[in-house]
């Protein structure tokens, strides 16, 4: 043969290729069946690959010697220019540009260009994923990496085989080598018997496996850029069906390499692996990429892209349909039919990595899940992806627990309707009745208290014993008042309906919350739980109605006597408890003043309380009221220890009101639903002790009255709901019933004040006797 | 815990079929072919005027000795047909019920998936899961 004179790129690129090709690691001979792989690789037709070899003395031999095979490399180039082969075209071409193989070649080319580019960023999200990437061998990148370059500034004769012609250069910087790259029948798919197409992601799938050395974090950070280019390249799919023709050849190629270099590739995979974690993560190049993509379907970052875009578009990648569905059912997070920015990222990403022929995941890796938290709302699953700003809609699912559940007969509008339930779950936490519970049975609680100040001061027992049938009507009244004046939603009054218990417990609760000392400020009422008359707010309003016009009139004059029921509510049975358990009463009193105040921050959520202190307040004996109320509210006010006795108190309550209701009924004699709450307190006031039993007896006075009242005025019964007229009159009484309402509240809400600061100062005076008492 | 589950599409043939004694697929393919009758006797007595308050659950089809048979039709006259061992007494019909819901369920989302052409086999690897976690525990 002649002599071949080669240039120092192309003496360095030529020793690479042969080495590569010299699988027995003999250094002289390179096999036969490699190189003609080399040859079929650089897309030359297979009579010229034929004539190359005759020309190299390969068929002579029957093996590419070293010489062989440089000769027929640089007649791979000719033919690669177009030039026709000829032995002496061997020394007389000049600037001969590389031959081209497709698959090996990209794969060596990619490794130098890792070996080059100080890529590490791009970590390996496939690199870690491991197996399959077939190793494959890894040739000396020196002089590849000048033939990239070479081949970089090569014409556009090689663009259609360049191989990666400047993977040196970081990615992002050259997307039009990576488009080269593309159209390269990129040497076979891995391992994977793709079908046929991968001609984008095959040299990167070698380019994976053959970071063994080297370019490890190169190669990783290859990857991701070429699939971005890859995907772009889907566009220019026609080109790649040339390619498609090696894609045997190259396959074999490659699996042989692989097997080969599989263990040392495998572990240093594993070692970039570790080093960057998380083999699913997205690189923020691909990211930029795939919201480039995105957004070529769906402009809004923020919208859907429906399952037929998608499905179009995915189609692109040349999956396997079986696959692609496995894709979407993994990325598809919320199941709606539809890929959010994030579904789409993650879809992308695992398209990309399929093509590499990593495995695709049973279950979606977390770093490829939509990050459902975006909103405030609260969300539970699903965690992070890297950006996740967008999917508003994912963001919203507050309870993805729930949305995953509630597909059923799947919607696609389904991140839509997130938010409804997130919204339907906070107004229904909103209209949530336990806080409502509680003041009724506050209320009841505090007509006790009333009650027993009453008996105990011996002083306005009748007032008391009035006061809390008063406060009981208020109670059943309030209910109705509540529905009728309250703010609050009907779901409110529903909570009324709830058992007393929990309503008892609730007082119980807020009263030990008294104990742990509030401060008046606590007072602010809540607005008041409307009673539980839903079906009948009509009727209960009227109630209101009858209550109120009679009641204000008869209680102005016995107002003088409430008031000191008013201020403690709080179970009456506590009230008892205590001065029963302690003979002290002036100790008892004290303490129960030093808590009174504390306490009664606590009951005047309730109109019904507010009402009667409102009595109180307007009643003449201000001093006897504030003393009874003091009384009242030491009743109320329990020590800490007392707390389980108010609970039981209040369940004594409720237990008294039950039967003061049923005794109402009878006193009242009317069947009326609304006559049914007003009897509550009554029933508790019942139960609680002895001492109530005259408290029952004006309770019944009172609900007597009450029900007279009530009698006075017709009964709406939910027939009324047929007449308009009664109807519309119905709400004329509502709207006056809540500014009475309303009125009385801000009595109510003064007379509190006034007590306060009634409490205050007995405080000040135990605290001023307390060192007398302990000497 | 069923012993075979079957999605029938609306021609009645088979969408997907599964079974855990693999050895006698075949008698529990001729079983799901055969309850088809029963379940198309169910749901012409409704009528056409209840035709939107017909439920979906059909409950038991027939019961022979060995096993029991439940079926389940979706609106779009998709059924779903779960055969149960007899002597799995533990079972009620609310668990049942809740099986095929969750049948329902995974069903629609493998026809939320735009690559799933409606009539193709099932090959969704998550139904096939949730279909193995119905499945009984028999080794």
């Amino acid at each position: 043969m002649e002599g071949l004179t080669l240039s120092e790129a192309e003496q360095r690129y030529y020793c690479d290729l042969f080495s590569y090709c010299d699988t027995e690691s003999t250094k002289k001979v390179a096999p036969n069946g490699r190189v003609l792989e080399l040859f079929r690789a650089a897309q030359l037709p297979s009579e010229v690959v034929l004539q190359i070899m005759e020309l190299c003395g390969a068929t002579r031999l029957g093996y590419f010697g070293r010489s062989q095979f440089y000769i027929a490399l640089k007649l791979v180039a000719v033919a690669q220019s177009g030039l026709p082969l000829r032995v002496e075209s061997l020394n007389t071409v000049k600037d001969l540009p590389l031959p081209r193989f497709v698959g090996p070649k990209n794969e060596q080319e990619l490794r130098h260009t890792a070996l080059y580019s100080s890529d590490a960023d791009n970590s390996t999200p496939y690199s870690g994923v491991i197996p399959p990437p077939p190793g494959r061998v890894q040739v000396k990148k020196g002089s590849v990496s000048h033939d990239a370059v070479q081949q970089r500034t090569s014409t556009d004769q090689q663009e259609s085989t360049s191989p990666v012609v400047s993977p040196q250069q970081s990615p992002p910087t050259s997307p039009h080598t990576w488009r080269k790259h593309n159209r390269h029948p990129s040497g076979g798919n891995n391992d994977r018997p793709l079908a046929g197409p991968g001609p984008f992601w095959a040299p990167f799938s070698e380019a994976q496996p053959g970071s063994s050395a080297t370019g490890d974090p190169i190669w990783s950070g290859h990857s991701p850029p070429p699939h971005q280019e890859n995907w772009v390249s889907f566009a220019d799919t026609p080109p790649t069906s040339t390619l498609l023709a090696m894609h045997p050849a190259s396959v074999q190629d490659q699996t042989t390499v692989r097997t080969v270099a599989s263990a040392t590739t495998a572990n240093e995979i594993r070692r970039q692996s570790s080093s960057y974690d998380d083999p699913w993560k997205i690189t923020d190049e691909q990211r930029q990429y795939y919201v480039n993509q995105f957004k070529t379907i769906q402009p809004d970052l923020n919208g859907f892209i429906p399952g037929s875009a998608a499905k179009e578009f995915f189609t692109k990648s040349k999956l396997p349909i079986l696959e692609l569905s496995h894709i979407w059912e993994l990325s598809d997070f919320d199941k709606d039919g539809a890929l959010t920015l994030d579904e789409f990222c993650a879809a992308f990403h695992l398209v990309v990595a399929r093509k590499n022929g990593y495995d695709l995941p049973e279950k979606l890796p977390e770093s490829l899940m939509p990050k459902l938290i975006d909103l405030e709302d609260t969300t539970v699953v699903p965690v992070i992806s890297e950006v996740g700003d967008q999917s508003g809609e994912i963001g919203y699912s507050s309870s993805p627990a729930e949305a995953p559940p509630s597909k059923s007969p799947s919607m696609p509008s389904l991140n839509q309707t997130w938010p409804e339930l997130n919204q339907s779950s906070e107004d229904t936490a909103i209209v949530h009745p336990v806080p409502i519970r509680m003041t009724p049975s506050k209320i009841h609680m505090q007509e006790m208290e009333l009650k027993r100040t009453g008996n105990d001061l011996a002083n306005p027992t009748s007032p008391l014993l009035v006061k809390p049938p008063d406060l009981s009507e208020e109670n059943n009244v309030s209910s109705s008042k509540f529905v009728a004046g309250n703010t609050v939603a009907d779901g409110y009054s529903s909570s009324d309906s709830y058992t007393s218990d929990p309503e008892q417990i609730g007082s119980t609760v807020t009263r030990q919350r008294s104990h742990s000392g509030t401060s008046p400020e606590n007072t602010a009422p809540p607005p008041p739980p409307p009673r539980p008359h839903p079906s009948h707010s009509r009727s209960s309003s009227l109630d209101m109605n009858r209550s109120f016009t009679v009641t204000p009139g008869q209680q102005q004059a016995g107002v003088v006597a409430y008031p000191p029921a008013v201020p403690p509510r709080p179970p009456p049975s506590q009230g008892v408890g205590p001065h029963v358990h302690r003979p002290v009463d002036a100790e008892s009193l004290i303490a129960h003043t030093s808590t009174s105040p504390q306490q009664i921050p606590e009951q005047p959520n309730f109109a019904d309380f507010s009402q009667f202190e409102a009595f109180a307040a307007s009643s003449v004996n201000e001093e006897e009221e504030n003393e009874i109320e003091t009384h009242s509210e030491v009743l109320q006010v329990e020590k800490p220890s007392d707390s389980a006795g108010s609970l039981r108190v209040s369940k004594t309550d409720g237990r008294v009101e039950d039967k003061a209701a049923a005794s109402v009924p009878v006193n009242a004699g009317k069947g009326t639903t609304p006559l049914a709450p007003p009897p509550k307190p009554i029933r508790r006031r019942l139960k609680s002790e002895d001492e109530l039993r005259p408290e029952v007896e004006e309770h019944t006075q009172k609900t007597g009255v009450i029900a007279a009242v009530l009698a006075s005025q017709p009964s709406i019964p939910r027939s009324v709901g047929k007449d308009k007229k009664a109807i519309q009159a119905s709400i004329r009484r509502n709207k006056e019933t809540n500014t009475v309402l309303a009125r009385l509240n801000s009595e109510l809400q003064q007379q509190l004040k006034d007590v306060l600061e009634e409490r205050i100062s007995l405080e000040v005076q135990l605290e001023q006797l307390r060192p007398f008492s302990h000497l | 815990m069923a012993v075979c589950v079957a999605v029938i599409a609306k021609e009645n043939y088979p969408l997907y079929i599964r079974s855990i004694p693999t050895e006698n697929e075949l008698k529990f393919h001729y079983t799901v072919h055969t309850s088809l009758d029963v379940v198309d006797e169910k749901i012409s007595a409704m009528g056409k005027a209840l035709v939107d308050q017909r439920e979906l659950y059909l409950g038991l089809l027939y019961p022979t000795e060995d096993y029991k048979v439940y079926g389940y039709v979706t609106n779009s006259k998709v059924k779903f047909v779960m055969v149960v061992d007899s002597s799995n007494t533990a079972l009620r019909d609310n668990e049942i019920r809740s099986m095929f819901r969750k049948l329902h369920n995974s069903y629609t989302d493998v026809m939320c998936n735009p690559f799933y052409n409606p009539g193709d086999c099932i090959h969704s690897r998550a139904f096939d899961n949730m279909v193995t976690s119905m499945m009984m525990q028999v080794c």
